[in-house]
């Protein structure tokens, strides 16, 4: 097993050198910086400067704690939702007999998301409104006398990260249906289980790779948004992601915008771990 | 038994009402969008005839009083991103396949560890990501107008830097998921009929993985034009790119010039990604 890469050893990390260079630089020097400035103290202006500090942290799980716990809540509620929609969807892809027909319907699911995720998301600020779609077709038909009170809430936020992230959700859940052996259920009938138990012991286990990658696949951009929250949320609907960049604006805090990230990228490293134990505790019974 | 078969038919009702509802939920926004880019009065509340006005207004600069837009700033956006997303997805198809071939035919400790570090920033928040850039940035050239006097603005160099580091990943997944498919003794044989490394790297494993180095190439070029949390926080005056000038747009308030501008991205980004996916489709079979 000689490759013309294996010959020398040393030849072949060489060959990594340069994107190792430029990952360390680039990427892992910048994240301990921003640890670092975690850490110190607010100067004029809002940059760090010594000595160094824990307030930023104290804050973040002080005053701040009910815009990080709305952002979890807002993530888990978006992940639920994704997940009562994409199951039964990737579901229905998955067993459609006719492959034309299948392939019609994933198709449909992946094409809105070549359009930029900024012009997705206004799409939700014309149909949301106060003088949007949804409440001018309700007030035309006498439904409502007043406008609904829709954009510029969590609602709003929730509505727009479920409509961004649900082919995560739904890509993994079919890839998971696509692999399931049917057999398994016929034997299960045979062996006097009902529907219900079928599906909750034999096609859910089945599946649930798959469904534990759509919730980490959508739980962590979610927990992290910025640009949904910042278009359809208004004050009401602030996550951490917005807390984030209102810290590098005029009046901005640079030490607390790192303490936050630093606490952000915690818990999505947390999530990563949840999900990685999920995962091997499912392959291994 | 008879309980059994209602709730299989209530199952099936469900399994046909929730793509029909979904489907929907997908769509509606879009369409909505689109046809309101027509609509003959300014609200979005309801269609009150077909016209191509919007449209025309775009193109002669008249917004509306309240906008600062104007064709030609968007124009030069757009030129910035095709500007930055070529250089970018250029760095990183070289430095993303240069690792995913080391990581497939080198033999040395640590690849564990490579793994996270091409890992991370596929997993990492984006706003993350983009703070981290932002406060690097900014401590590098402090310390450069510290030691020189002269003072460094961020710029085009910075949003390319910043996107080629996210890019990387991104290239050395696909380039790797190529690499792993590929038979390992084409080149051995070619080895053993006397090519040099050189040789064997040109004439046998690129022409094998280029369809996999142009998938991550498009990608890269994709996630690059597409990106505007990173590049929102790396740009510098002069430096706007399309989603970033757009955003500002977006922000503001809504408009049926903005709908119209919408609907042309969403035509132009379909039909890229389309051409591209057609280019792979046949590059792939090729191979």
């Amino acid at each position: 097993m000689t490759s013309w890469l294996a010959r020398k050893r040393e030849s072949g990390l060489l060959l990594a050198i340069p994107t190792i260079a430029w990952l360390l630089i680039l990427f892992v020097l910048p994240l301990v910086i921003v640890l670092i400035v975690s850490f110190m103290s607010r100067g004029r202006g809002g940059v760090a400067i010594m000595p160094f500090t824990i307030e930023h942290y104290q804050r973040t799980f002080g005053i701040f704690s009910i815009i990080l716990w709305r952002s979890i809540g807002l993530a888990a509620l978006t992940t639920v939702v994704c997940l009562v929609i994409g199951y039964p969807l990737a579901f229905f892809i998955s067993t459609r007999r006719n492959r034309l027909f299948q392939q019609v319907t994933l198709f449909l699911v992946i094409l809105p998301f070549w359009t930029n995720f900024l012009i997705r998301t206004y799409a939700w600020r014309i149909l949301l409104g106060d003088e949007g779609t949804i409440n001018g077709f309700l007030t035309s038909l006498g439904l409502i006398e007043e406008p609904m009170k829709m954009l510029n809430t969590q609602f709003a936020v929730v509505v727009g990260l479920v409509y961004g992230f649900l082919p995560f959700m739904v890509l993994p859940i079919y890839a998971s249906v696509e692999r399931f052996n049917f057999r398994y259920v016929d034997a299960a009938q045979d062996l006097g289980a009902n529907d219900l138990r079928t599906f909750l012991r034999v096609v859910l286990p089945l599946t649930l790779p798959g469904v534990l990658a759509g919730c980490a696949l959508v739980f962590i951009p979610s927990v992290g948004a910025f640009v949904t929250p910042d278009l359809l949320g208004g004050t009401k609907g602030l996550m951490i992601g917005n807390l984030i960049n209102n810290q590098f604006g005029g009046s901005g805090n640079m030490p607390l915008g790192s303490a936050l990230s630093i606490v952000m990228m915690a818990l999505v490293m947390l999530s990563l771990v949840v999900y990685l134990l999920a995962n091997r505790r499912d392959r291994g019974s | 038994m008879s309980r059994n078969r209602f709730l299989r038919r209530l199952g099936m009702v469900g399994l046909w009402l929730n793509p029909v509802f979904s489907y929907f939920f997908l769509w509606a926004p879009i369409l909505v969008l689109v046809l309101f880019s027509f609509n003959q009065s300014r609200s979005v509340a309801s269609f009150t005839g077909f016209t191509f006005k919007w449209y025309g207004n775009i193109l002669n600069n008249m917004m509306g009083a309240e906008s600062a837009f104007s064709t030609e700033l968007m124009l030069n956006a757009f030129r910035n991103s095709l500007f930055v997303g070529s250089i970018a997805t250029a760095i990183a198809t070289v430095l993303g396949t240069m690792i995913a071939l080391s990581m497939a035919r080198g033999t040395y400790p640590g690849k564990r560890l490579l793994d996270a570090l091409l890992f991370f920033p596929v997993v990492i928040p984006e706003i993350t990501q983009a703070i981290s850039l932002a406060i690097f940035f900014k401590v590098v050239f402090d310390w450069f107008a510290l030691m020189s006097g002269e003072r460094i603005f961020p710029g085009f160099h910075t949003i390319i830097a910043a996107h080629v580091t996210f890019n990387i990943s991104y290239v050395a997944i696909v380039v790797r998921a190529r690499l792993a498919d590929m038979n390992p003794q084409l080149e051995e044989a070619a080895n053993d009929l006397g090519a040099n490394p050189w040789q064997t790297f040109w004439r046998v494993t690129f022409p094998l993985i280029l369809p996999g180095v142009i998938s991550g190439a498009l990608l890269a070029f994709t996630l690059s034009l597409d990106d505007f949390v990173i590049t929102f926080f790396t740009s510098g005056v002069g430096t706007t790119t399309l989603p970033v000038f757009v955003y500002g747009l977006l922000k503001l308030t809504v408009t049926p010039e903005v709908n119209a501008i919408s609907t042309i991205m969403m035509v132009l980004s379909t039909l890229f990604i389309g051409i591209s996916l057609a280019i792979q489709g046949r590059a792939v079979p090729r191979a």
